[in-house]
């Protein structure tokens, strides 16, 4: 069989939707029938799990795998809604020295065998949990907002990753409004491709829908009729080398549009 | 009079097109700007004694327009290039 691709999922900046990222993609592509397991590399603040709809289902952690007090296959969760679907979970009392860049390279090594996707949930930050994170990855999800600060991190983040050999890094664009980046107030996808210098994967606009997944524990890829989740399937798909423009950020819907289009000045 | 209350309409719901003139721009050049010190680490200062370090040496050659030097470090690819544009003043006939 052949071996399975692991992608980090990063940011540098706290709070900008690594977590969330990581459990749409991963339901995604488990949705088109691809082997996936998803880790929380955040060891100390484990989320995705909660994110995943999971939490109560937790026996074991990663960091029980790597002490060796289970194997790789009791720690890993099945998802709910898809047999195709693992969670491989943080510890959540333990801190972040208690894996190193090695185990994190072997167990990401071993789980190649049976995936087609290793989706690792990077923490925030550029210390030794980060370093951890991106150890076994073979290629680098970067998250952004449209915001100054995010974007300075992820520009510092862009390059510890290509200096770990993790070769062009591709970038999401998380939390997007249309109507911001319309009237000037919100840089817009061009502004930051120019300054960070990267190749885009996708643009996912703010969506309210993505609070109500969460509090619900269900991942926003379910329904097609979120934008964000619209804007993740895209994204899976374009991991799987599918041609898929990036997303009109357009609401169709809206009766300035409509008007707009009536008056044809769109 | 009909043509010019559609050009109302028209300025109407054209007006929240316009870009440029709300905050994107102003996060752009600061973030253009933090990103240069990020990059070199090098202080602002620090920039501007190079920048005028580098004026003196080409000034010693040739005639450059000092207002219009541009300067910026952007990422090529994996590597770091700094950027400078000298205009040459305009030749006196």
């Amino acid at each position: 069989m052949e071996q399975g691709k692991a992608i980090v999922v990063t940011s540098g900046k706290g709070g900008v939707g690594k977590t969330t990222t990581t459990a749409n993609l991963g339901t995604a592509l488990a949705l088109l029938g691809k082997k996936v397991c998803l880790i929380d590399a955040d060891i100390g603040l484990r989320n995705l799990d909660v994110v995943m709809g999971l939490e109560n289902r937790i026996v074991y952690d990663l960091i029980d795998v790597v002490e060796e007090q289970c194997r790789l296959e009791q720690a890993m969760i099945k998802d709910k809604r898809n047999e195709n679907l693992f969670l491989l979970p943080a510890a959540q009392t333990r801190d972040k020295d208690a894996v190193s860049e090695v185990q994190m390279q072997e167990l990401i090594g071993e789980l190649k065998e049976g995936m087609d996707y290793i989706l690792v949930d990077s923490p925030a930050g550029i210390e030794q949990g980060f370093r951890n994170a991106i150890a076994g990855a073979d290629s680098a999800i970067i998250i952004t907002t449209p915001e100054v600060s995010a974007v300075r991190d992820a520009d510092r983040i862009i390059g510890m990753v290509e200096a770990e050999g993790v070769n062009d890094p591709e970038l999401i664009i998380n939390r997007i409004r249309k109507d911001m980046v319309d009237r000037g107030d919100m840089m817009n996808i061009d502004d930051m491709l120019e300054i960070l210098a990267i190749d885009i994967l996708g643009v996912v606009p703010e969506d309210e829908g993505i609070v109500v997944s969460t509090n619900k524990g269900e991942p926003i890829v379910f329904s097609n009729n979120h934008l964000a989740g619209k804007a993740f399937n895209n994204i899976a798909r374009r991991l799987e080398g599918e041609d898929i423009p990036l997303m009109d950020l357009e609401n169709n819907n809206s009766f300035l549009v409509k008007i707009k289009k009536f008056v044809g000045l769109n | 009079m009909v043509i010019s209350i559609l050009d109302k309409i028209r300025e109407f719901f054209t007006q929240e097109e316009k870009t440029d003139s709300g905050s994107s721009s102003v996060a752009k050049e600061r973030l253009q700007f933090i990103l240069v010190q990020d990059r070199i680490k090098l202080s602002p200062q620090q920039m501007e004694e190079m920048k005028a370090d580098l004026v003196e040496v080409i000034t010693r050659y040739i005639e450059v327009d000092k207002e219009k030097i541009d300067m910026d470090i952007s990422r090529e690819e994996e590597k770091m290039a700094m950027v400078a544009n000298f205009p040459l003043k305009k030749q006196r006939k």
